[in-house]
């Protein structure tokens, strides 16, 4: 029975969710979830294959609007429970989308961490450079000067710039893109899902209830793409890192850098290397290797 | 009581306790005597003061004691700290170059002239082969099971060391049959031969019986043998073992991991738990089952690292906010931490809530000798309702991963399964797992959802025996305990019985469920009863009250940093015993004499 689904080619239909989402009218967070179905099914990946893992926040509401298997974690979380997810199966696909308060405020420890142990997975972030569900705060990536609810004079703080410190921290595949850009965007979730390893994207995702500074006019007079630019060459560290710094009347999006000689974390860990997922492995240790374990005792 | 003989060394940190230490647990152990074993040691990598004691007897030896028959000081610090306890018909073995008696002793004092003995030696430990090849002796035991250990030791460091090593034990072993009194009683033997291990190599080992396919931690002592024993062992195991950035991380992870099908398990101590309180709550929201072992240390903060107490019972009772079931046990002894993990997983799986398992320092860092045959790997493994392939009987497309039922446990398919997708949340949902937390909130079905996983708790009690009276019911006095302090409690009620005065004891392993109702029915028929707690407040003591009302007769405290030792029990009960016409419940707070 499941043989004669996979015959049939899957559509981005096969992924809508048990409900439609809930988020602001315009939201941007709409062209990274249709974005993202569409890829799954020209893919086609069955929907079980797939874990879509988030933390909390507007957009980590995502894994509730795709009809994958979802975990909807704690805020900042979605990266550790990912690992463990693709380690304990390394078959399934893992998507992790969140928001840049959820990755870059307090998940910021895992997001690092994750990036260093290339843990195949595919992070889609959200960034709206504001808190939306606790109703417009400073977050991670509100530019200076900004002011919100919790700034109101204005922000102080120097942004994080998500890009560099992926490309820092050691990322091994490393986009940005623009949610009112689906084509552009879908391309690059096709092949962060398709690298193996960690795969990082930044969505410019606007927030057009509570972010009237990085609207998407705002976005649109800046965004450039790297994929223009002939001469850009994305195995390039140091130039990805150079154009990575760019922020201001030009915003490169696309793919800044992707190294594909790195083995992801289950390629590295020899039990994993080789056999079934430990999830559908035998519970039980062989005779022998439990007397051993007894005879170092004694 | 039987006969038990405790050898301790004391030294610096640095100095090689451990070695001579191992040396005597392998030989009572394949001599058929079981030991249990303790060191009080310090935060400190080099220098300080650690002190190993091992005692060992033909009995199940359930605690470290009060006597020390053989002491071995290393430095000077250790000789002042204890050669003034020493009793008659005990003996003291040193090296007469670098330590002075000092204070008069009724102890035998066995001097060691290192320098002259190990002429022509390069070893740097030779005082500590000396040592140990001299109080052998005066045990009376042969040479050869130590030629045997000291061959199997040194061995992978060429047969240069190992000849260097049996030349200066024989050195010392003829040294202490010519100057030295041997013991009045030669070291017994039987026919047994035991494992010797720790309590976390114990928890390590129990959940690789257990079938855990997945272990993560942050270190954090003193739970890190747990790490170490995991990580040596994880490839012959078939555990992936992971060192994750923070304790926050470790919960997540193994949640994570647990999800997706595996069972998985970690380990900390009390700081790296209160990290972990939100991802207990989301392993029973998501009814993703995790087991947690929080190895209790002194505290509150980073407290006493390397000192055990018993006050984390609160912060596991509390941990994680809003009502949820969990479960909660604290193992009894070295084997019951082996045994408990198992038992763990299989209640957490098939009640799909967090597994928390009590153990500290006294147990984890303790060491006892257990029968290899008890170490069962052969244990049940029950996971519980788990969908883990496509079955067109499990109804697809109609799967409700919350489905409400009678047991309170819905059927848990894994990622990966055709057919039954779902989306498992923090926050609040409906039996599809669809959130009724944000835009369809509904009181309704938040009862329903609160009900159904509470529905479990009644499933849980079922699943565990309620705790029973060890001893007479009749006796004059009942000594309550929880988890580690089975085994000194055990020495002090049957001290108390060889002085005339009938005591039994009730020991407590499993925190939730309790069991109230038996524990009181239990107590209410004794005639005088004392909580023994190795904290301050006596945290299981108002635990028990808040949940039954019982108010017991006595109390006995102890929050220094050490494990009570059975005198300590034992005067305190003839204390409270003797003026047990007081109206107001007793306390008494044992001094720990030994400075360590």
């Amino acid at each position: 029975m499941t043989t004669v689904l996979q015959l049939q080619p899957l559509t981005a239909a096969d992924f809508k969710g048990k409900v439609d989402p809930d988020w602001c009218a315009g939201c941007g967070d709409f062209g990274v979830l249709s974005s993202l179905q569409k890829v799954l099914a020209e893919m086609n990946i069955s929907p079980h294959n797939v874990v879509t893992i988030s933390g909390i926040g507007c957009s980590s509401n995502l894994p509730g609007f795709i009809d994958t298997y979802g975990m909807h974690t704690l805020h900042g979380r979605a990266l550790a429970v990912a690992t463990g997810v693709k380690m304990a199966n390394h078959k399934l696909n893992v998507v992790v989308t969140g928001g840049d308060g959820d990755g870059f405020g307090i998940g910021g420890n895992h997001f690092i961490h994750t990036i260093r142990r290339n843990v195949d997975l595919l992070y889609v972030a959200m960034d709206n450079q504001i808190y939306g569900l606790t109703t417009g705060q400073t977050s991670p990536t509100s530019r200076k000067g900004m002011k919100t609810k919790s700034m109101p004079y204005g922000n102080v703080e120097e942004p994080i710039n998500p890009i560099t410190l992926a490309l820092a921290a050691g990322a091994t595949f490393v986009a940005r893109g623009f949610s009112a850009d689906p084509k552009h965007l879908a391309n690059l979730i096709k092949q962060g899902l398709e690298h193996k390893g960690f795969s990082f994207i930044d969505v410019f995702s606007p927030c057009v209830t509570y972010n009237h500074d990085n609207t998407y006019a705002w976005f649109r007079e800046r965004v450039k793409k790297l994929e223009d630019d002939l001469s850009y060459d994305s195995s390039d560290w140091h130039e990805a890192m150079k154009r990575a710094l760019l922020w201001g009347d030009e915003i490169p999006i696309g793919k800044f850098f992707q190294r594909t000689d790195l083995p992801s974390l289950h390629e590295a860990e020899p039990l994993l290397d080789q056999g079934e997922p430990l999830a559908h492995r035998e519970l039980r240790i062989a005779p022998e290797t439990v007397r051993n374990f007894i005879t170092e005792l004694m | 009581m039987d006969r038990t003989f405790a050898v301790a060394i004391g030294g610096a940190a640095g100095q090689g306790v451990a070695t001579p230490g191992d040396i005597f647990a392998k030989i009572f152990a394949r001599r058929g005597l079981h030991l249990n074993a303790y060191n009080a040691y310090q935060s400190i990598i080099r220098g300080g003061h650690t002190f190993l004691t091992i005692r060992a007897g033909i009995e199940e030896v359930t605690c470290f004691g009060d006597h020390i028959d053989l002491l071995i000081p290393l430095n000077q610090d250790s000789m002042d700290r204890h050669i003034g306890l020493m009793k008659a018909n005990s003996a003291v073995v040193y090296n007469s170059d670098t330590i002075k008696p000092g204070s008069l002793t009724q102890a035998q004092l066995c001097p060691l002239p290192v320098n002259q003995l190990s002429k022509g030696s390069r070893s740097k430990v030779e005082q500590n082969t000396l040592a140990l090849a001299a109080s052998l002796r005066m045990m009376g035991v042969d040479f050869e099971p130590l030629a045997e250990i000291l061959t199997e030791q040194f061995m992978r460091k060429g047969s240069k060391v190992v000849t260097e090593n049996l030349d200066i034990a024989r050195v010392g072993f003829d040294y202490a049959g010519e100057n030295f009194q041997p013991f009045a009683f030669p070291l017994p033997m039987s026919g047994m031969q035991y494992a010797v291990l720790s309590g976390n190599t114990a928890l390590a080992m129990g959940g690789a019986a257990a079938g855990v396919k997945f272990y993560c931690a942050y270190p954090m002592s003193p739970s890190t043998g747990v790490l170490h024993w995991m990580a040596a062992h994880a490839r012959s195991a078939g555990i992936l073992v992971r060192q994750v950035e923070d304790e926050i991380g470790v919960i997540n992870m193994a949640i994570g991991a647990a999800h997706a099908g595996v069972r998985a398990m970690c380990a900390t101590s009390g700081g790296g738990f209160a990290l972990m309180t939100e991802g207990l709550g989301m392993s029973a929201m998501m009814e993703t089952p995790v087991v947690v072992i929080d190895v209790q240390r002194a505290g509150p903060s980073t407290g006493v690292p390397t000192k055990t107490e018993q006050g984390d019972l609160w912060q596991m009772l509390g941990a994680g906010f809003g009502d949820f079931p969990r479960l909660i046990a604290a193992p009894t002894d070295i084997l019951d931490c082996f045994r408990l993990v198992p038992e763990m997983h299989n209640l957490a799986d098939r009640f799909q809530c967090p597994g928390i398992i009590l153990g500290d320092l006294l147990l984890s860092e303790g060491r006892s000798s257990v029968d290899p045959t008890q170490l069962n790997f052969d244990t049940q493994i029950d996971r519980g309702e788990m969908i883990v392939s496509a079955d067109p009987a499990n109804g697809e497309n109609g799967y409700k991963r919350y489905k409400i039922t009678e047991s309170g446990i819905s059927p848990r398919a894994i990622p990966g399964v055709p057919g039954h997708t779902h989306t498992a949340a923090t926050d609040e949902h409906d039996e599809d797992g669809v959130l009724i937390s944000d835009e369809f909130t509904n009181p309704a079905k938040r009862r329903a959802m609160m009900d159904k996983r509470q529905r479990k708790v009644l499933g849980i009690e079922a699943a565990v025996q309620p705790p029973v009276l060890i001893g007479t019911p009749t006796a004059e006095v009942t000594l309550v305990g929880w988890g580690s302090t089975s085994g000194v409690i055990r020495e002090a009620v049957a001290m108390l019985n060889e002085e005339g005065i009938s005591a039994n004891q009730l020991q407590i392993r499993w925190m939730v469920p309790l069991h109230g109702e038996a524990i009181v029915n239990i107590l209410k028929s004794s005639k005088y009863t004392i909580m023994v707690e190795n904290n301050y407040s006596g945290q299981f003591a108002r635990y028990l009250r808040s949940e039954t009302s019982y108010v017991p007769d006595g109390y006995i405290r102890k929050y220094d940093g050490e494990p009570f030792m059975p005198h300590h029990i034992v005067e305190a009960v003839k204390e409270q015993l003797a003026c047990k016409t007081h109206k107001t419940q007793q306390l008494s707070v044992p001094v720990h004499e030994i400075m360590v």
